[in-house]
């Protein structure tokens, strides 16, 4: 699997809270987050990589995006 | 009251965390190391795959290339380490708030306290274990115990990713057969005394008498003995996130008087080493440099000077004290003692990148060079790498830590 660094919208609540809203996967369509479903913290053996990881509803289907330092990632096929 | 005393050791540290971030080479032999493209670089951490090879820390990677001809070597990047190895110590800290690091891949946790909370020691070795493994992709392995040096041993009896428990019904089993030199600060050169005298293993070790210890290595022989019988009492010191000891330092009285700065120079890259190494052990890096001058009048000085930025390396520690000394002896007299201590103590992880970009890319090498020193060390003794200043006179240098010239107080704080 690959790692595929994405552009992500994400909101800071006022709790201080940081929530993705929308990313751009890398054929250049943008995906709502419908949902949060998880967020924790966790590694991807499959990206390689580790940080922030928010189990996300994206179209119907639970998918990972990750918050690794400064940039967003999630697993390529 | 018996202590639960925990020891966790990240497995294959710095090649761990290299196949984490490149699944492609996670299945085949990788090795950490400096100096790639000249190939003398040295070998600082090696994966599962290349410990079948034989490949061993402190080895040149010429040599390991010998062993296995398609090794993988990668460059170190320090920055992610101490990252991941800072990471780690805040999972440790959600159980206990007692942690003391040793080194950047190894921490005693005193759960004691934690366990009416978490369980008990064996199972909060899992839990801890575990979540390593999910929130930072590398493996640990644990030891359980009632001191700090039967949980060290441990940690390395079953790896990767394993837990041991060492109890008062199997010690003698598992940790007295085991030989005398696995224990914490028992060097080559000790070990060799102890053999000498028929003493091969913990067990002997342990069952041998007191006084003969003493006779044989002074007060620390009956340190050894203490840490062979799993009657060591040391405490698990919270150092990480508050810093408690104020400074590390050693003096040393030379064989002979200093009559020169070259002399001085010598002598102060021995004791700049011994405190550097025991800096790296505790993760720390310091600020300021003390040095205490003797002469042979006896008169005594003490001055210090700041780094422009934190540092643990023998290097800065050295050069920074020549530096402090020459403006203040004017060599009315011969030196007949040195002292070098660090101060303005903080977390190594914590500091980050004080310094400008070019002078950082310098001391990130030098940084690699002195993990290299330590790594050699590590396997064939502290005489196997020195630096050519100690050739030429040496009756001034002298190994601190094995030969005790300096106690190893990086354990015992
Ligand atoms: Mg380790």
């Amino acid at each position: 699997m690959r790692k595929v660094f994405v552009d992500v919208t994400a909101v800071f609540s006022k709790e201080g809270i940081l929530v993705p809203i929308s990313f751009v996967w890398e054929d250049g369509e943008r995906y709502e987050v419908d949902k949060i479903l998880d967020c924790r913290n966790a590694a991807s053996l499959k990206a390689g990589g580790c940080g922030v990881r928010y189990t996300c509803r994206v179209c119907g289907k639970e998918t990972f995006l990750f918050l690794e330092d400064n940039r967003w990632f999630m697993e390529g096929k | 009251m018996q202590r639960i005393i925990l020891h966790c050791d990240l497995n294959s540290f710095y090649a761990s965390v290299e196949c984490l971030y490149r699944p492609e080479i996670r299945a085949l032999p990788v090795v950490v190391c400096g100096n790639i493209e000249k190939r003398h670089g040295i070998i600082l951490a090696k994966n599962e795959v290349a410990k079948k090879y034989k490949i061993q820390t402190g080895e040149p990677l010429w040599q390991a290339k010998q062993k296995c001809p398609s090794l993988v070597a990668i460059e170190p990047s320090m920055g992610k380490y101490m990252k991941f190895s800072k990471a780690a110590r805040e999972i440790y800290l959600r159980y206990t708030g007692r942690v003391e690091a040793f080194g950047v891949d190894e921490c005693w946790l005193d759960v004691t306290d934690s366990t009416r909370l978490f369980g008990s020691g064996e199972k909060l070795a899992y839990t801890i274990k575990d979540t390593i493994q999910q929130e930072l992709g590398i493996t640990a392995s644990v030891g359980v115990a009632d001191n700090k040096i039967f949980a060290k041993l441990g940690s390395d009896m079953k790896k990767p990713n394993a837990v041991t428990v060492i109890t008062p019904e199997n010690y003698k089993q598992k940790v007295w057969t085991l030989p005398a030199t696995d224990l914490l600060y028992v060097g080559r050169s000790t070990g060799q005394k102890l053999r000498k005298i028929g003493l091969h293993t913990i067990g002997q070790l342990a069952c041998a008498e007191k006084h003969v210890l003493r006779g044989l290595l002074g007060k620390w022989g009956e340190t050894l003995w203490t840490f062979a019988n799993g009657e060591d009492v040391s405490p698990v010191l919270t150092l990480n996130h508050e810093v408690h000891v104020k400074s590390i330092g050693n003096s040393m009285t030379t064989a002979c008087d200093l009559k020169n700065i070259e002399d001085v120079k010598i002598v102060f890259y021995v004791l700049a080493e011994s405190v550097a190494e025991r800096l790296r052990h505790a993760t720390l890096v310091g600020k300021t440099v003390q040095i205490t001058i003797r002469g042979t009048d006896l008169c005594l000085i003490e001055r210090q000077g700041k780094l422009t930025c934190p540092t643990s390396l023998a290097s800065d520690i050295a050069s920074k004290a020549l530096e402090i000394f020459k403006g203040q002896w004017a060599w009315h007299n011969d030196v007949r003692a040195l002292g070098v201590r660090v101060t303005d103590l903080m977390a190594e992880t914590d500091h980050g990148q004080l310094c400008f970009l070019q002078e950082e890319a310098q001391r990130a090498r030098r940084q690699v060079l002195e993990h290299t020193m330590d790594a050699v060390r590590g396997r064939y003794g502290h005489y196997a790498i020195q630096r050519a200043l100690h050739l030429a006179k040496p009756i001034l240098k002298a190994n601190p830590i094995d030969e005790h010239v300096v106690y190893p107080v990086s354990f015992f704080r």
